[in-house]
């Protein structure tokens, strides 16, 4: 489960930054996730919680409070968007982008002009989307 | 080819060996060792099966056979994916088989793996060795460790790329000659170890320093 190797990612970002910044306590923590690394979120929170338990007092009490984002790829040949959910993908397909997103150019091409030559605009990765201490 | 082998090789020594294909637009090296219907395991990340002793990684598990048209910030992009969730446990040595030359698989390998030494590998014609010639130069101001520099498939006497090696100042490893027999044990790892071609690399390995673990890899 790849949730566990980003749950540790977002920890120890967030310990880090409260570090630079001064704070002998976060209370919380806001975390975007994007559609495309399909995350499965019990799993996710699972693995924060333990991974906090197991950290210096600086994260052990904050909340972490979860939002994910709709993934939309943009076609560099005819520059039409579209929504990554739309695409017609069987289940390994899905699978497999999950691990490494990129993969999607591998299987998804544009409804229009049939390129795969496409960017994400939105929903690709998990990050901090803000930390709250004192 | 080479780095497939050297695999095998390190892997035959005794050694803990991991092999990740970073030739994310031309993967082979699972062609190479005949690796076809294992995966990875999910745990906590993803753990490389082991083939033939060897932990083993391409993208070929998600891509299958299909094409993968990548533009550069997506190759690296999927490198800082793999790299980050791929449990790799302890290794002597992870050899990662490059795309030719230094664009974003290589930048990025630079930028992003630390402890990384390079072995480059080049062949007898001019052209070749032109084109080498940058990639050394440019690793060399970098600061990059340069384990040496391997001409294979050579087919005649010529000291024309050792001297251009001496020239530019970086360690040449030795030659790997032609090997007719060679695209016969393609797909058979066992065969393959058997080749001259294989074991004209033995010797290389034998006789480089870098390739005694302690000294990292
Ligand atoms: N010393 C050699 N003798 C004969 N064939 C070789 C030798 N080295 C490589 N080859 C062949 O050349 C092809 C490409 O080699 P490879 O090392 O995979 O190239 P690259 O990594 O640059 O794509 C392979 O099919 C391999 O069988
Ligand atoms: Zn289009």
């Amino acid at each position: 489960m790849h949730e566990w190797v980003l749950a540790e990612g977002v920890i120890s970002t967030a310990l880090e930054v409260a570090e630079r910044e001064g704070l002998s306590e976060t209370t919380a923590i806001k975390i975007k996730m994007g559609e495309l690394q399909q995350i499965d979120l019990e799993i996710f929170e699972l693995a924060l919680r333990e991974i906090r338990q197991s950290q210096t007092p600086m994260v052990t009490n904050a909340t972490a409070e979860l939002e994910k984002e709709a993934a939309v790829l943009k076609y560099r040949v005819c520059e039409r968007e579209w929504a990554f959910g739309d695409a017609p993908l069987a289940d390994e397909e899905r699978e497999t982008i999950h691990f490494v997103p990129e993969i999607a150019h591998t299987y998804i091409t544009c409804p229009g002009c049939k390129s795969p030559d496409f960017q994400f605009v939105k929903g690709r990765g998990v990050w901090i989307d803000s930390i709250v201490g004192r | 080819m080479i780095a497939s082998t050297l695999a095998l090789i390190l892997s035959d020594l005794g050694y803990r060996v991991g092999l990740l294909d970073l030739d994310f637009c031309g993967p082979s090296t699972h062609a190479i060792l005949g690796i076809d219907g294992v995966y990875p395991e999910e745990d906590k990340g993803i753990v490389p099966p082991q083939v033939h002793g060897i932990k083993f990684l391409t993208i070929v598990y998600y891509a299958g056979d299909n094409p993968s048209p990548l533009r550069g910030i997506d190759i690296s992009n999927a490198m800082i994916e793999l790299l980050a969730i791929t449990r790799w446990g302890s290794l002597d040595f992870l050899i990662i088989d490059m795309p030719p030359g230094i664009g974003d698989a290589t930048l990025d390998t630079v930028r992003l793996i630390k402890g990384v030494e390079f072995l480059v590998i080049t062949t007898p014609p001019k052209v070749a060795m032109e084109t080498v010639g940058k990639t050394l130069r440019i690793l060399k101001e970098m600061g990059v460790p340069i384990i040496g520099v391997i001409e294979n498939m050579k087919m005649a006497e010529s000291s024309y790329v050792r001297e251009q090696i001496r020239k530019i100042d970086v360690p040449f490893g030795g030659e790997i000659a032609f090997d007719r027999e060679l695209e016969d044990s393609v797909g058979d790892a066992v065969r393959l170890l058997e080749t001259d071609f294989a074991q004209n690399l033995k010797q290389i390995v034998l006789s480089t320093p870098a390739f005694k673990p302690q000294d990292g890899g």
